[in-house]
This record gives C-alpha cells, structure tokens and sequence, in this order.
C-alpha cells in the first residue's frame, strides 16, 4: 500500500525557495524613504568626533517587494494554530482572537510611552487595574503583579517574594521541594533566587507522595513549587493535604499556572491553599506564543504576601484617579522596567470579555473534554503509563513501539507528514519516552478525530513498516537536522566570506 | 462562545464515547469542597463589536494624538507599515517555540538573520534570540560575567538605566554578588576615578551604557581598557538601537546587552520589547537564552535547529545559565524585519535625522535661555535640559499644546535639581521642538 494513503488531513504542495536577506542584498537598493528634514542638517564626524560611525559593515540592502517576499515566503515554512492542531502538552496552543490583535493595535495604546504622565494614561491604567481585578477573581488570591514578562520570570518572582516573606520573619531557609515530573523551570528558578533543590518523588498513581512529602518538609524548607494538575496532567487530589503539611512546617506551596486551562472557572488555586502562583496570559489566556514570546507571567498572591509585591503597582488615588504607588519599602524590588507586557494585558483582557463566567467555564470543560476524548481512543494503541484520571492533558509512553525501534520522537516526526504538529516530546521526564497531548478547547471533534486516526495509523506503520516512522518526516521541505553536528561547530550567524560555501547546499 | 468549535450533540457524542454520563465526571477528582459552584464574578461575555468600543475608549483616553519628548529608555520611532503587516500572518504570529525544526524553518531563518544583524551592528560575534528586555538582558549579562570570570563583584555606572539597575538589584541579590555603583563625570561621561575605585580583584563585570541615560555616548575602548586592566569584563548596555546607525560599535566590549525596541517595536505603555544578549565565540556557552545554529539535513540541504540547548533549564534544570524559557520572539521577528527596511543606508540615514533634531533642538533650548547640560561630551538624541523652573510645570504648560515634555530626573538624581531628559527623533517635528523651546525658558 503506498504509505501516504492513509494521510488524508495534507496534500504535499509547491513553496518558495529563499536565501538570507544577506543573500538578496545589493548596494544602492532600498526600502526606506525618510521626509525631508526640517531642521539644519548636521556633520556627524563633527559632533559625534572619534566615536562616529563610518559604515554599517554587511547588514543588508534590500527593496520593500523583496522584504514581503522574503518573509512571506519564510513564513509558509512555518507550522501554527492557524493551520491545525498544535497538541504540545503543557504549551496550550489555543485559538488567538483576531479581535486581540486589533485593539492591542489601537493609537492610543501602541504608542503611549510609559512616563507620559499619569493623569492622560487614565486609559492604559484602567486597563492594567481591570485584568488585575478579573485575574484575582479566576484565581481566588488577594494581590496581584502584572510586571513578570513570562512564566519564568513569574517563577523568579513568586519565589523571591516567598524569600522576602520568609526573611522578614526571620529565616529565608535554604531548599525548595520540585516534584520530579516539574519543568525545568522550576529548578533553575529556585537556583536563581538563591535556593537549593530537592527532588520529591511522585506516587504511583503520579501524584505527590505524602509520606515522602511529610518526610522531607522541614524548617529548611522555604516552599514546594508545584504545578497543578501536574504535567502528567493529573489533579492532585489530596492538594489541601499538601498545604497543610508545608503550612504546619512554616512552609509556603508555589502553584506553577502552567496548567490552568485545566481549571478556570471550575476550582481556583486561592481555594485550595496555594500562597502564590503564576499565570501564563500566552497559554491560558490566549495572547499569540509568537514563535517563541512575548509571554506574560502574572503573579498572584495571597495577603501574607502582598507587601513584597515588585514595585511598583496600580492604585486608585484620593482623587478617584489612577496611578502607580512606587512607595512599597517592603517589596522585592523591581523585576522588569516599567510595568510589564503591557501589549500582552491589553490581549488577555479582550479575551476574558469575550468569554464571560460562561464561556470560560466552557472552554475548560471543553479542554478536559477534548483530552479525555484522546486519552479514551488512544488507550491500548500507546501505552498509558498512569491510569489515574486526567484533565487537559494525557501522557502516553512509546513502550509498545518501542520493540519495533520506534520511539516517541519517531511518532513525533512522523505526526508532521500526517499534517499535525507533534505533541510534546520526552516530557515529563517521570515517563520514559513520553508523548505529552495537549489539544486545549479550539479542536473540532473532527479534526480530534483526524489526529486519532493518524495516531493510529502510526502505531500500525510501527508494527508494519517501521521504516516509513523513523525516517520521518519526509514531506518537508528539509528533512531531519544533524543536531549533534550543529552544537559541535556552531554556526550561529551569516558572514560574507562564508555566501560560496553556504549556497552549495541551499 | 464563538471561539469554542463544538456543538452540544458533538460534546454529547464525545462524552458518550467516553462513556462519562456528564461532564462533571471528568472534574471528579477536584475535591468537592474546593470546586467553584457559582459564576466567576467578572463581567459577561461581551460581542467583539463591544471589545472594540471598550477599547477604544481605553485608547482615547491615553494620550492618543500627543507629540512627546519623551526617551529614556522607550523611543518613539516611526514603525514602517511592513512591519504588522508581515508579523500579523498567523503562521509567524499563533507558532511556538520551534522545537521542530522541519516546519518551523520560517521561524528559526528569521531569528537566524536577526542574531546575524545584531551582531553586525554590535561588532559581536554571537547574539541570543533575544532576552525579556534591556533590563533583565543587563542583569543576566552581569550573571554571565561571573561565570567566565569565576569572580563575583560587579560594577555598575549610576549613569545606567535606573530601572535597568533597580532590576540588576533584584535579579543579583541571592547571587551573593555585590554590587558597586560609580558615578559620572561633568560632561556626563563616567568618572573614572570612581570607576578605579569600585573595581577590585573579586569584579567580575563592569556595566556601562551607551548612549547612556543623560544621552552621552562613552569612550568605550576606553573603558575597555581600564576594565581589562583589572581582569574584569567590559559590559555596555544598549538602550537606544538607532544609536547604532552612526554611532560606533562597541566592539571593544566582552558583551553587549542592547534593548532593541527602537528597531520598529511599538512603545506599547512599556512592553514587550526585546532585549537581546550578543558577545564573543569564546563566550557562549555562558551566554542565557535560545540560540538559533544553521544545520545540514540529511541530504545536505541548508537549515536552521535551536542549538547549545544543555546550557538551557529543560536540560540542565538547576544548573541551567538562566531559568529563561519563552522569550520575546516575535519582537525579535519585528526587528529584524526593521533593521531589513532601512538596511546599510538607511539606519545611518535614520541615525542622522535623529542627531540633527536633537542638536536642532539643544541650540533652540540654548537660545530660549535654558542650560544643556554635559556638553563635553557627544550626544545622541537625547540630552538634560536644566531649567530654573520646575520641569513638572514646564510640562504642564506643554500639555496643553498636546506635548509631552522632557523627562524630570529629579525622580532618579536628586542632585540633578530641575534638570530633564529631552529626546528628539526622526518623528520630532521642528514646530514642536520651537514650542517646547519656548517653554523651558521660563
């Protein structure tokens, strides 16, 4: 049977090839005009002296056609929400609204500069102060910072304010308990913040384990940083149990938002004895992941901790106006200039408007749903590790392929040819050979079911023809990198000398 | 709710197959008692027709239609049209991370050109995919300094960014590295008799910016070799991009830490920008964030992977260079897109306009009776204007002609007095600046 039969969701078609923009320069084009000046002229050599600058070395000239074509073309090599399913685990590809974009683009918003004066940013501080508002409400805390500009950098503040609280009664402590399933975030956080890490194993049933936990909370320990549900994507039922137990050792939870989308509307972390936590506004909240970022790591908080909120934070003054109250002599300090990713904010809070109580409700319950549904068809054809239930997420292993020489990042590969992006690879690491679904609410039942089918038609391609999955993918323009080879001589940016040699194999 | 593809027989269907009676059962494992049984007290959904008009409200009411005169660490550049236009294809914008490469070659060719650019303009051999901002790019610089040296002091010019320093402050206080400030000189430059002082044989990294927060562009070779004098290593921090356009490289430094939102990235009320971190070969693997590395596949066809990952938090967790992970892409996407328009040429063209109002305007100021302050030394587009009123109510007036006026540096350098930072960019126009003129006088 020819091997692409079963690929019904994608048809191979033509795309553009395309140098560097380097490649397409040549002296004398250009895509700028700039209006005439309507000041005297200068002689930079005379003002600037010796620290001029005489020539801009290789960087490109290039028409505006050329640039469009450029990224165009570059663009339609890209895989994104906009064509289909993006089920990478703990990512949330959702939907992001049109509308999101159109308002962050508004004048008065993309070009108010952050000292213009407070009294004609009414506006943009209103904004700042409403999804602070709606976001303590979805979390059931106290307090609230918007400045972190990821989830990590949310991490680094959650538990730098844990310090400063910890320090202010008298003893910072020393460790910080990670679960083993966390992301490498966490650990590397807790470094950042001047804390060691120490391991908490996981239950059989991929819980924490409350022997272990009971066992390992001390007075040197300053907090558990834990996600919830967790990235195998379990709820962690005995969760007040947890609290109580850091709470009884005067310890404090950190809750990793990562996995919100599993829980908005339905339960929230205030309730259930987290002390403070981050949300990621470019996972459960919808604003575009942008190849890469921007993010936003909102951090939220119960009252013990308000006070080292980073500086500084949206008041209403006497006067009924709003404005920024710097004085806070107790706060961590700053963690990023200005008041964060504000273009971020202003996307969030349409995307709340849009849903309401109602729609947000739907959109977890449609997430749990949608992962529920793919657990149910996939069971028996991968391995499923853990049969405790699960919400917004499933983790499967590759035990059952394998035998066959296929592994999880083989199916990963071999998911782009059948039209999807691949899940997340590897992780978490408590499972070997992981394959971590995420599909969030956006999936239609038919294109759930696609996914299905080619999951399927993968695991019978591993029994059949395993070729076919560990020489994958091979519909792409490019096929798999040498990896290895790349981090041994890194090449990390274009030189001219270097255009011969590099056109050879373009 | 528009966004969500379902209807209620498709969920019936697909709890059936589940064979869950309702979709209560998928949330038993929350606890009963901690399960929300209300509505979350927000406002309704709202039709996208009442999004728009919320928002542009919002927007009215934020200095929409204002000139300013504003800099200081946030530039208003024009941002040619191109820009959202290319960044708004969803294939760029609703992508992840490239994790995989095959079908994420727009993203990681893009990034690739980008750290290409940078390190032209900034006479470094290596540039990260970009860091959160100048900010944290300038505090983690520092971190990175004291991994290759294996010291543990820095130094940093009071003439730096204050908010990039009070974020220095914060992101090193558990690094158990000390911090030592210096200061700047009377033509603003740093004074190098405290920069001798606060360097001793335990500094790891010296920060300076250039231009610097008073505008003033450093001698940094310089201060390279001073710094290199004592064993430590030379960081400058970039806050204003254009700068680079005619403004010599600071290819004499150990590691560049630039905020390039001056290269066509919205002001945006203070985010997101896109800091990025560039420096030499021999540095890298101490360097924080993604790197994007060209790669063969396996027919030897060119193509682009994220590389050097071990130096990153998924592999090497607590012993990761940062805890860095999502990062400003997209930015970085809308500079690099940026500094393709104005190229070779035109960033020095750009650069030029930028220099001429600036200049234009000081002599105005000059005229107007007010004092330019640390004119001993060159400027870019931005310089201190020391009035003998309080620049608050100077600024007030100008509010009234719809401009923002200079910003006061009371705030940060109390011995400053009445003194403002005044920026002036190819988007300053001549009639403002002679209005403005007119009002520092007083």
């Amino acid at each position: 049977m020819n091997p692409n039969e079963k690929i019904r969701k994608v048809s191979t078609h033509i795309s553009q090839n395309e140098g560097l923009i380097f490649e397409k320069s040549s002296p004398g084009k250009k895509a700028y005009k700039l209006p005439p000046l309507d000041v005297p002229a200068v002689d930079p050599t005379e003002l600037l002296g010796g620290q001029v600058r005489e020539d801009l070395g290789e960087m490109p000239e290039v028409s505006e056609i050329e640039i469009i074509r450029h990224y165009t073309r570059l663009s339609t090599w890209n895989y994104a929400v906009d064509h289909g399913m993006y089920p990478l685990g703990s990512c949330t590809m959702k939907y992001n609204a049109r509308v999101n974009e159109y308002v962050a683009r508004l004048m008065g918003l993309a070009e108010a500069h952050p000292y213009q004066p407070e009294r004609i940013s009414q506006g943009a501080l209103r904004i700042l102060q409403m999804l602070s508002e709606q976001l303590i409400e979805i979390t059931g805390m106290d307090a609230i910072t918007l400045q972190p500009a990821a989830g990590a950098h949310g991490e680094l503040t959650g538990i730098l304010m844990v310090r400063a609280y910890l320090e202010s009664r008298g003893n910072p402590r020393k460790k910080i308990l990670i679960p083993d399933s966390a992301h490498g975030t966490n650990p590397a956080t807790a470094a950042m913040s001047g804390y060691t890490v120490e391991n908490l194993k996981s239950n059989s049933a991929g819980m924490v384990d409350l022997a272990s936990l009971e066992a390992q909370v001390n007075e040197e320990v300053a907090a558990l940083m834990l996600t919830n549900p967790n990235t195998l994507g379990i709820f962690e039922q005995e969760i007040h149990k947890i609290a109580d137990i850091l709470h009884a050792k005067g310890a404090l939870m950190y809750m990793d938002g990562a996995n919100m989308n599993a829980l908005v509307g339905k339960v929230r972390p205030g309730d259930f004895g987290a002390d403070v936590m981050h949300l990621n506004l470019h996972k459960t909240f919808s604003t575009p992941h942008g190849g890469g970022g921007p993010g936003s790591g909102p951090v939220a908080c119960k009252k013990i901790l308000e006070p080292f909120l980073p500086a500084p934070v949206v008041i209403e003054k006497a006067d009924g106006t709003l404005g920024f109250d710097y004085n806070r002599p107790k706060s961590i300090g700053r963690v990023r200039m200005f008041y964060g990713n504000f273009g971020m904010h202003v996307r969030a809070l349409a995307y709340i408007m849009a849903n309401g109580p109602d729609g947000l409700r739907q959109t977890t319950e449609d997430a749990v749903l949608n992962a529920n549904y793919i657990r149910k068809k996939l069971e028996g054809v991968y391995d499923l590790p853990y049969s405790t239930p699960t919400m917004h997420e499933v983790v499967f292993s590759d035990r059952l392929q394998t035998p066959q020489g296929v592994k999880t990042g083989d199916v990963a590969k071999r998911l782009i040819d059948y039209g999807f992006h691949p899940y997340t690879v590897s992780f978490p690491l408590v499972v070997h050979g992981a394959m971590m679904i995420e599909p969030t609410e956006s999936e239609s039942k038919e294109e759930l079911d696609q996914f299905i089918d080619a999951m399927k038609a993968i695991a019978e391609e591993a029994e059949q023809n395993p070729e076919l999955i560990v020489e994958a993918p091979r519909n792409t323009r490019i096929s798999r990198l040498d990896e290895v080879a790349a981090a041994r001589k890194p090449v990390l940016r274009w030189k001219s000398q270097r255009e011969v040699e590099s056109k050879v194999g373009g | 709710m528009r966004y969500l593809p379902k209807s209620e027989a498709d969920r019936e269907v697909m709890l059936r197959e589940i064979g869950a009676k309702s979709i209560d059962v998928l949330f038993a494992g929350i606890p009963a008692e901690y399960r929300l049984e209300r509505d979350l007290d927000i406002p309704r959904q709202y039709a996208e027709s009442e999004i728009v008009e919320f928002f542009r409200q919002r927007a009215a009411n934020s200095a929409q239609g204002f000139a300013t005169f504003l800099g200081a660490g946030a530039y208003s550049h024009y941002r040619p049209v191109v820009i959202d236009s290319l960044i708004s294809r969803g294939e760029f914008f609703t992508a992840y991370t490239p994790y995989q490469p095959e079908i994420a070659q727009g993203t990681l060719q893009s990034i690739f050109e980008f750290q290409s650019m940078i390190c032209e303009l900034t006479g470094m051999d290596v540039a990260n995919a970009s860091m959160y901002d100048g900010s944290t790019g300038a505090a983690e610089a520092l971190m990175m300094a004291a991994r290759i040296t294996g010291r543990n002091k820095a130094a940093v010019a009071s003439t730096v960014h204050p908010e990039y320093r009070e974020v220095i402050t914060t992101y090193t206080r558990y690094q158990g590295m000390p911090i030592s400030t210096f200061g700047y000189a009377k033509n603003g430059r740093v004074d190098l008799d405290t920069l001798d002082m606060a360097i001793d044989d335990d500094t790891a990294g010296v920060l300076i910016q250039s231009p610097n927060f008073f505008g003033t562009i450093e001698d940094v070779a310089a201060l390279a070799d001073i710094v290199h004098s004592k064993g430590a290593l030379l960081i400058v921090s970039i806050a204003e991009a254009v700068s680079l356009g005619i403004v010599k490289a600071p290819a004499e430094a150990d590691i560049v830490s630039m905020e390039a939102q001056s290269f066509g990235v919205p002001l945006g009320f203070g985010g997101p920008y896109c800091g990025v971190i560039a420096t030499h070969e021999k540095f890298v693997r101490q360097m924080p964030g993604r790197l994007v590395g060209e790669a063969r596949d396996r027919n030897g066809k060119r193509g682009f992977v994220l590389t050097l990952s071990t130096r990153e938090q998924h592999i090497r967790r607590e012993k990761a260079t940062s805890n860095i992970c999502t990062n400003q892409g997209l930015m970085a996407l809308m500079c690099g897109i940026f500094m393709a328009i104005y190229g070779r040429e035109g960033l020095k063209d750009l650069a030029s306009h930028n220099l001429a109002k600036a200049h234009y305007a000081g002599e105005q100021f000059k005229k107007s009776g007010a004092t330019v302050l640390f004119e001993g030394a060159p400027h870019f587009n931005e310089f201190v204007v020391q009035t003998k009123t309080d620049p608050y109510a100077i600024n007030d007036k100008l509010l009234g002609q719809k401009i923002i006026g200079g910003f006061p540096l009371k705030k940060f350098y109390p011995e400053l007095n009445n003194a403002s930072l005044w920026c002036c960019t190819e988007t300053t126009t001549r009639a403002s600046i002679d209005a403005a003129a007119k009002e520092v006088a007083l």
